[in-house]
């Protein structure tokens, strides 16, 4: 319809895909340099030749114990979190009485909640309950927090499914788990994979919860391995942000595979 | 369970309508249950309980003892509350001043059909997918003055000290924020415009408007709900900035960072004042939520089509 080039928008675009573009560039291409290329060559260069020595030394401090860390967590959130968002989503959407419009608001409400607020009870709560230190103890909060954004997301989906599939299963004598395991779970697949996908993202990139609710490196995360690698190697920046590329790969793999989905999933989630 | 059937009207209404005296059709309340009680446990009693303890002292490691209006006296009377308070709303402020031009530009740009901008669409949300942890690295590293960008280029106003000089601290941490929010909000725009319907801009075609034009008569106005939805979450957000300031400064050079979810990590779990970092903590609660509810009465969250009425 329209041929005229949008060459402002364009050219706008290009500039901030350069503001994103050159720190990963510069992330990557530090990652691949030893001690003395970091300090003698330009930053922006490409390696002469490039080095996996950083990444070799990451490997031998860890690494994969902080990864398995982060994996533990991350699976088990998500999964804790999916399932109790399915049940609330499906009892809001379904509910008919105050009680099920009311937890809807709560869940409204709920994102309102700062994080870091609540950070203090939930340290006294976790130590009281001797989970201090322990993986269980990031997992917990963090399907707490994850609940009412998965909740919402799930419900704006679960909203379109048509009363009659409901109605004639339970004319079929279908109970509530019926209905959520061979009617709503196969409806809205798609978003449930957006939302495992979104909260799996958080939790990965969590800080907050591992920071204050452990504190051994036998339960250390992969976001706060990076921060203390940074202490550990303070003078070695290729290992630093060979770390970083490191953690980053498991969601750039999941982004790659799923992107279509997430992004889909996300915009007509929040568009609702 | 299959005997309510003849209860069923057959009203219109999409989702059954409550209080209609008819027999119970929906899901047993019980389904409800595991996400009230995480929730209950961890986000709503330490609500109440973060509330309660900004009445108490406590070094974090013994018991709470009761302190009355002390901490309250105390974070009010000092000086380094309000600088917290101050830092925030610059950030809250200037965050949503630069993100929101730059992610509704974006999302208007990528929402458009064609290869490359697919293409764009996938590296701009590179920045969503990383960790704040590994991003205030790769920018300490960046913007090093000595080992960093500025020795690329061989420019001189590259090579400051950014992160030591306290005045560029904070538009640091802000850009620094920008870079990490803004796929996620553009995200949220390429969405909203993909719902405003085409017959508009063809009207708009028809009657001879530009681009321009159809940008602020159509666009703008048919995002509305997407802009504030969107700055709801920018604004309560920035209240939330902290593993990304952690890392990266630290609340430093002096406290030119030190915001109000910062200021409160610092006195609670450094400092040993969990009195002091509640009442923040509450403060935060209370602006979060006066934020969401203020600008949900201009009706962001709602339930239905955000299509009403176009």
């Amino acid at each position: 319809m329209r041929t005229r080039p949008n060459y402002l928008g364009g050219l706008a675009g290009f500039v901030w895909l350069a503001v994103v573009l050159v720190p990963v560039y510069y992330v990557v291409v530090t990652s691949l340099r030893n001690q003395r290329g970091f300090y003698d060559a330009n930053p922006l260069s490409v390696p002469a030749p490039p080095t996996f020595s950083a990444y070799e030394l990451v490997l031998r401090n860890d690494f994969w114990r902080y990864f398995a860390n982060s994996v533990v967590v991350t699976l088990a959130t998500v999964a804790i979190a999916v399932a109790v968002a399915l049940m609330a989503a499906y009892y809001v959407v379904r509910g008919t009485t105050w009680f099920s419009r009311f937890t809807y608001r709560g869940y409204l409400l709920g994102l309102a909640i700062p994080i870091q607020a609540t950070i203090i009870p939930v340290y006294y709560l976790i130590t009281r309950a001797q989970l201090y230190d322990t993986l269980l103890a990031i997992i917990l909060p963090s399907v707490a927090f994850a609940i009412p954004l998965s909740v919402i997301i799930l419900a704006n989906f679960l909203r379109d499914v048509p009363n009659e599939l409901f109605e004639s299963m339970r004319v079929d004598g279908a109970g509530d788990w019926r209905m959520l395991f061979s009617l709503v779970l196969p409806m809205i697949r798609p978003a449930v994979v957006t939302v495992a996908v979104y909260d799996g993202l958080n939790v990965w990139n969590g800080f907050l919860f591992p920071l204050i609710l452990t504190q051994s490196p036998d339960q250390r995360v992969l976001p706060l391995a990076l921060w203390s690698f940074q202490g550990q190697f303070r003078v070695n920046i290729p290992a630093v942000l060979a770390a970083v590329v490191l953690s980053t790969l498991p969601v750039l793999a999941l982004y790659v595979l799923g992107r279509r989905q997430l992004v889909s999933g996300l915009t007509a989630g929040f568009g609702k | 369970m299959s005997t309510v059937l003849e209860q069923r009207d057959r009203a219109p209404a999409r989702t059954p309508a409550p209080g209609r005296g008819r027999l119970r059709t929906g899901p047993s309340p019980l389904m409800a249950v595991p996400a009230l009680a995480f929730f209950g446990v961890f986000a709503i009693v330490p609500l109440g309980g973060v509330a309660v303890l900004s009445f108490m002292e406590w070094d974090g490691i013994g018991d709470p003892s009761w302190a009355g209006l002390a901490n309250w006296a105390a974070a009010l009377a000092d000086p380094a509350t309000y600088h917290a308070i101050w830092l925030s709303v610059q950030v809250m402020v200037v965050s949503w001043l630069v993100q929101t031009p730059i992610s509704l530009l974006l999302g208007v740009l990528i929402a458009g059909r064609g290869r490359y901008r697919a293409l764009l669409g996938v590296l701009y949300f590179l920045p969503m997918l990383l960790s704040a942890a590994a991003i205030a690295i790769a920018f300490k590293a960046l913007l090093d003055p000595n080992f960093g960008m500025s020795r690329a280029f061989g420019l001189d106003f590259l090579s400051q000290d950014w992160l030591g000089d306290p005045t560029l601290a904070l538009y640091v941490v802000i850009f620094v924020i920008a870079w990490q929010f803004v796929p996620f909000h553009t995200l949220l725009y390429q969405g909203g415009v993909r719902q405003i319907p085409k017959s508009l801009y063809e009207a708009a075609e028809l009657d001879g408007a530009g681009r321009v034009r159809q940008f602020f008569h159509i666009t703008l106005p048919q995002l509305r709900y997407t802009i504030i939805t969107s700055s709801t979450m920018m604004l309560v957000g920035s209240l939330t900035y902290f593993d990304l300031v952690f890392v990266l400064t630290g609340g430093g050079p002096g406290d030119a960072t030190r915001m109000l979810p910062l200021d409160m990590y610092l006195s609670g779990f450094s400092g040993n004042d969990m009195g002091r970092a509640s009442t923040l903590a509450v403060l935060l609660v209370v602006a979060g939520l006066a934020l969401a509810l203020g600008l949900s009465r201009l009706s962001s969250f709602r339930r239905g089509s955000q299509l009403e009425g176009a």
